[in-house]
């Protein structure tokens, strides 16, 4: 509340930065804008973003750092009998203290209580010293800009100046992204490698990782080994692709080349529906319709099915990609060059000799790619698997049996409540990094390929 | 060994013949009612300027104009007398009597011999291995290319210089056997040195085949034709003896195309 | 080969014509069977497209209505357990349940166990105090007055009445006893059970009793999320396509962000959620399970399509008109902002749609920052705990309750109806402002 109170005086601050700075350069010039070197409006930007700029960045420096400056402050004020305690339950003993000071839940002890409130006045000062820091670079910099207008001031590329460094920040949050993503993988890869050595959790066969909660407990050791998580995810993603790119590809080649084009317009949008629906309904398609058909299916052939078989997730997975497989394979299809099509009917081939003994030889490389790109679509699906996929760690090619995939093991280990430190937790990060290596390797080949494809038809 | 073959057809005799053919894309018309005879066993030259018609005319002779939507045809065109346009003839059939060949080089991206068993193997013109050797041998022969090529034939096709690419073709078609070769300006894409040996090419395959050709250089109507039609804005203005076209045309318009006062 | 062994053949083979006829017939039915298969895969896909449909709408249709019994409930005050004191905070914190089950108690005198009465006393749902409760506060005349009210049916109840389960003795999957569905008979046969219009699916949050679950406290999360995702991906992504088309140079730097954007496109969304965890939460301390940090990751996620939507629509904006605004004096960022943002802005705005749908439809990386708490309240800031619509299907989902799964079906309705009306709007702002140079 406070923090919009702030914001908006802050934003008032700036309109009227914008006015007093148009006014101002008018004003330099008796009334008359041409003898500026630029427009009133430039004027008034530039006082604008010198009053508005600096005291958002304090605040959002506040934003970010009241936390960690928080949490700093309020432990090294605790009574030393709290502080001698181990890591985890000092967090536990500040989680507490949080919880009194913000939602008004009664403290265990004194000096909880006296943390608290310790808390909520820290609080209340930092805020109170950012307002002050803020509404006083404001005030500031909206004088300094004001007092600086002449009429031969460049505002006009001091404000395109201050705008391109906006765009070009911008443009590095692509970077920024995928560097935190690196890194926060990496980091917290590095401490469960610390615990798990790499090579079990590459090679081992076995995974269960229900670790103890604490030290002492019995049964403290779990197992890391991700190889059936690998299995998994392969069996359930081949299924996926065995589905998908037969029905994909066919689909696209009956669109380009022999549908009418009414028939085109109404289906084709039908199908991109496939690809819309979000994934947790795909998910719930499988677990609730088509697992138990399989399963009844299976059993009435006097076959043992799980009601959780891989079979299940990944054909509903497949139907999934079937959209984007297809649309990538028309895209291919497309490049082929007409030349070559006709070149085949003039010498009196059919439609289909053309399609699949010139067309589809011709747009092979292409359709690899897209191949690659839906598997690598198939591999990081998470939801179906979810849901529809078990959480046994079997190391089977059986497709009637139940198996875990990486995503589904990401998710289960990290929903719940859980401690950061455990082996546990930072196993979904080690899963994280190897999803991502394997996910990133497909594109890129895949891209490559399609891009040299695309190329030698341009 | 059952192709390529060819029975040579007396001269002079109407091998495609349009009656008042007319050919519509959606509103455009872009061929007015032409009456024109392809003769045996003589190279045909259609010219004219950009637009005009004769590129439509010679993609009525094997229905490629079925594929454009909309495209709409007629009058009559008959082939040996029977209709081209007739429903109960079969577009695959009709294409394997009339080959072609296009304005750019195509070749499939498959080895050479591939491009020029391609026809034979979907039409099973040959019985077995040896006799598809001897059609893909014979007809890269007759394109002038076997001596070449001969060496690698297992590389593809599109390695090939654009003039070689375009004697593949020229074998690509002459391999299915056909009694009619189209030629859709085949050598525009082509260099001076190139366009001689495809120019020197269809003189020799004249003795075989039916040849219409496209082109828009009068020079080379000129050198490779026997007989040569004059295109205007979708209407046939004028067709006789190349001889006579280029020395002695009968029309205005004609004479003008051919002097060079437009085009 | 000479022109005469080439002709001394020539006899013994049959022409070109003949050979092709022969085969004609079976290339003509292979053409039609590679036809048919084709069309046989169009018409599969759009097959699971229709029962993945009428399997979610057939669920969930029903939950769009509500079973409620009719009882003639005493407001007896010694029930309530309010003798005399009728203040508000005494009628809100009386015992209605009392009174709803002396009401079923007299509506079936012959239920005298303990076991009958419970049996009895659970037909009603555990949550139909509160509508008694709101009538007596409203007007606290009625109390020691008999109403005939109408009270919410507990699910099992619901299930019966709507026929998603059976409800004869001995069937599987009958949940009823045999003494329920004699009382359900005869209140059915006194015209005292009937369904209407189920508000509380639109207007509560998340419970555990799936007759008083409703999805307005995930529908509420979702636009605070999806408002975060929208003011920090738009600015971004369009900050980021006008740097990248107008203003880059071309070196390794530029490319490295293309080539960025075009990972990050590819990479799967629970690694996203990844992000989040190690970053959002543990590093800069923000709230678990909050909007903010859920529309935060799913910026992120979108913002790639964004960047890639917006530059298409900028790149389609010819060249000439750049050249004929900056001949007339404007600055290169002068000419973005007065002719290539207003000329490609519908192409940015279909592709952010686009990108918000896709938003909207995410469900795991919000898993990851500890959206999938069971939270009943509606959240009155973006800072709140909340439920987003699709995890709010993947929780409902994992419930047992059949209830739920039609809970769980209407859900998917609602969710698919919002995204078909963003996907709607992004079509028509297409086929309005489509442009072609």
């Amino acid at each position: 509340m406070q923090l919009l109170i702030l914001t908006i005086v802050l934003l008032a601050l700036t309109g009227i930065g914008f006015s007093t700075g148009r006014r101002r350069a008018l004003a330099v010039v008796e009334g008359n804008p041409r003898l500026l070197h630029s427009l009133p409006n430039h004027h008034g930007y530039l006082v604008a973003l010198w009053c508005g700029i600096p005291a958002l960045l304090v605040v959002v420096g506040w934003l970010a750092f009241e936390p960690s400056l928080l949490h700093a402050l309020v432990i090294s004020a605790l009574p030393p009998e709290l502080t001698e305690m181990s890591d985890e339950r000092l967090s536990l003993v500040y989680n507490e203290v949080r919880n009194v000071a913000l939602n008004g839940q009664t403290a265990g002890s004194d000096a909880v209580a006296e943390a608290a409130r310790h808390y909520l006045s820290l609080r209340q000062t930092l805020f109170g010293a950012t307002a002050v820091v803020a509404l006083v670079l404001a005030v500031a910099g909206l004088a300094w800009a004001r007092a600086r207008i002449n009429r031969d001031l460049r505002a006009r590329n001091r404000v395109e100046q201050i705008v391109t460094i906006f765009l070009v920040m911008a443009s590095t949050v692509a970077i920024f992204t995928t560097i935190g993503i690196v890194l926060s993988l990496l980091f917290e890869s590095l401490r469960f490698f610390h615990f798990v050595p790499v090579t079990e959790f590459l090679f081992g066969t076995a995974w269960s990782p229900q670790m103890a909660i604490r030290a002492d407990q019995v049964g403290s050791s779990g197992a890391f080994g991700a190889v059936p998580l690998f299995a998994g995810t392969m069996l359930i993603a081949g299924i996926a692709l065995l589905v998908a790119v037969p029905l994909g590809l066919l689909s696209a080649i009956y669109m380009s080349e022999y549908a009418l084009p009414r028939f085109r317009s109404v289906v084709k949008p039908m199908l991109e529906i496939l690809a819309g629906i979000p994934t947790v309904v795909y998910g719930f398609f499988a677990a609730l319709t088509v697992a138990p058909f399989i399963r009844d299916l299976g059993t009435s052939l006097g076959l043992t099915v799980a009601s959780e078989s891989a079979l299940a997730a990944g054909l509903v997975m497949g139907i999934m990609i079937i959209p984007f497989v297809s649309s990538l394979s028309d895209d291919v299809i497309s490049a082929v060059p007409q030349s070559l099509r006709e070149g085949a009917y003039g010498l009196g081939a059919t439609k289909s000799e053309t399609i699949k003994q010139v067309v589809i030889p011709a747009a092979l490389p292409g359709i690899v790619g897209g191949v690659l790109l839906a598997a690598s679509r198939a591999i990081g699906e998470t939801m179906i698997v979810v849901m529809a996929a078990g959480l046994a760690a079997n190391l089977t090619a059986n497709p009637l049996e139940a198996v875990t995939t990486v995503t589904t093991q990401i998710v289960t280990l990290l929903v719940g409540d859980q401690e950061f430190d455990s082996p546990k937790t930072l196993a979904a990060f080690a899963l994280g990094l190897a999803l991502f290596t394997i996910t990133l390797a497909l594109n890129a080949v895949a891209l490559h390929i399609v891009n040299k494809y695309r190329e030698k038809y341009d | 060994m059952n192709s390529p073959v060819t029975v040579h057809l007396p001269l002079g005799t109407a091998k495609v013949a349009a009656r008042s053919l007319s050919v519509h894309y959606g509103e455009k018309h872009a061929l007015q009612s032409v009456d024109l005879e392809i003769r045996a066993g003589e190279v045909t030259a259609l010219i004219g300027p950009s637009g005009c018609g004769k590129s439509t005319f010679l993609r009525c002779i094997n229905r490629m104009n079925d594929m454009v939507d909309g495209a709409r045809v007629s009058g009559s065109l008959t082939l040996d007398g029977s209709d081209i346009y007739d429903r109960s003839l079969d577009v695959v059939q009709l294409r394997a009597r009339v080959g072609m060949v296009f304005q750019k080089p195509n070749p499939f991206p498959k080895s050479i011999y591939d491009n020029i068993a391609y026809g034979p193997r979907i039409h099973g013109l040959a019985r077995n291995q040896d006799e598809l050797d001897e059609i893909v041998m014979t007809s890269l022969e007759r394109a002038g290319l076997l001596a070449e090529v001969k060496d690698r034939l297992t590389e593809s096709g599109t390695g090939l210089s654009g003039g070689q690419q375009q004697r593949l073709c020229i074998a690509r078609a002459i391999a299915v056997g056909p009694e009619v070769i189209l030629m859709d300006e085949p050598c525009s894409a082509l260099d001076p040195i190139a366009t001689a040996k495809v120019e020197e090419l269809i003189d020799d395959l004249r003795d075989n085949y039916t040849i219409v050709i496209v082109t828009h250089s009068m020079q080379q109507a000129a050198r490779v034709s026997q007989r040569t039609a004059f295109f205007h804005l979708g209407k046939l203005i004028e067709v006789g003896d190349t001889e006579q076209i280029f020395t002695n045309p009968q029309q205005p318009l004609t004479q003008g195309y051919i002097t060079g006062r437009f085009g | 080969m000479t022109e005469t062994t080439q002709m001394a053949r020539l006899g013994a083979v049959r022409p070109t014509a003949e050979i092709v006829a022969a085969r004609l017939k079976r290339r003509h039915n292979a053409e039609r069977r590679f036809r048919a298969v084709g069309l046989g895969a169009v018409l599969l896909a759009l097959g699971f497209l229709g029962v993945l449909l009428f399997t979610i709408v057939g669920n969930g249709i029903t939950a769009f209505v509500q079973t409620s019994i009719r009882v003639d409930v005493t407001f007896d005050p010694a029930q309530l357990g309010i003798e005399g004191d009728t203040s508000a905070d005494a009628l809100a914190a009386a015992n209605y349940q009392a009174i709803i089950k002396q009401a079923l108690y007299r509506t079936f005198p012959e239920a005298k166990t303990r076991g009958e009465q419970r049996q009895l006393g659970a037909m009603v749902s555990s949550g139909a105090d509160i509508e008694l409760r709101k009538m007596l506060i409203a007007d606290p005349a009625l109390l020691g007055q008999t109403r005939s009210v109408w009270l919410l049916a507990d699910d099992d109840i619901d299930m019966a009445v709507k026929g998603h389960i059976p409800r004869q003795p001995g069937i599987a999957g009958n949940r009823l006893s045999d003494n329920e569905i004699r009382w359900l008979d005869e209140l059915e046969s006194r015209g005292a059970v009937k369904t209407r219009f189920n508000t509380l699916l639109w207007t509560s949050g998340d419970s555990r009793e799936p007759e008083l679950a409703g999805l307005w406290g995930a529908v509420v999360g979702s636009i605070y999320s999806l408002i975060i995702t929208l003011l920090v991906s738009f600015p971004l992504g369009v900050a980021t396509s006008v740097y990248l088309e107008e203003f880059a140079p071309k070196n390794r730097w530029t490319d490295l962000i293309e080539v960025n954007i075009n990972n990050l496109a590819a990479v799967p969304s629970v690694v996203f959620g990844l992000l989040g965890l190690a970053v959002f939460l543990n590093i800069f301390g923000m709230p678990r399970s909050a909007p903010l940090v859920g529309g935060l990751v799913l910026a992120l996620i979108c913002l790639p399509t964004i960047i890639i939507a917006a530059r298409a629509a900028m790149k389609a904006v010819p060249p000439s008109i750049r050249e004929a605004a900056a001949g007339l004096g404007a600055s290169k960022l002068q000419v973005v902002t007065d002719h290539v943002l207003p000329l490609s802005m519908p192409g940015i705005l279909t592709g952010t749609i686009l990108g918000m749908a896709h938003a909207l439809g995410e469900t795991a990386p919000l898993l990851m920052i500890g959206m999938v708490a069971f939270i009943v309240d509606i959240p009155a800031t973006p800072l709140d705990p909340s439920a987003v619509l699709p995890v709010q299907v993947y929780l409902w989902a994992d419930s047992p309750e059949r209830a739920f799964v039609e809970r769980t079906s209407a859900a998917i309705m609602v969710l698919l109806l919002f995204l078909a009306l963003m996907n709607l709007s992004a079509i028509l702002l297409r086929k309005k402002f489509e442009r072609r140079w």
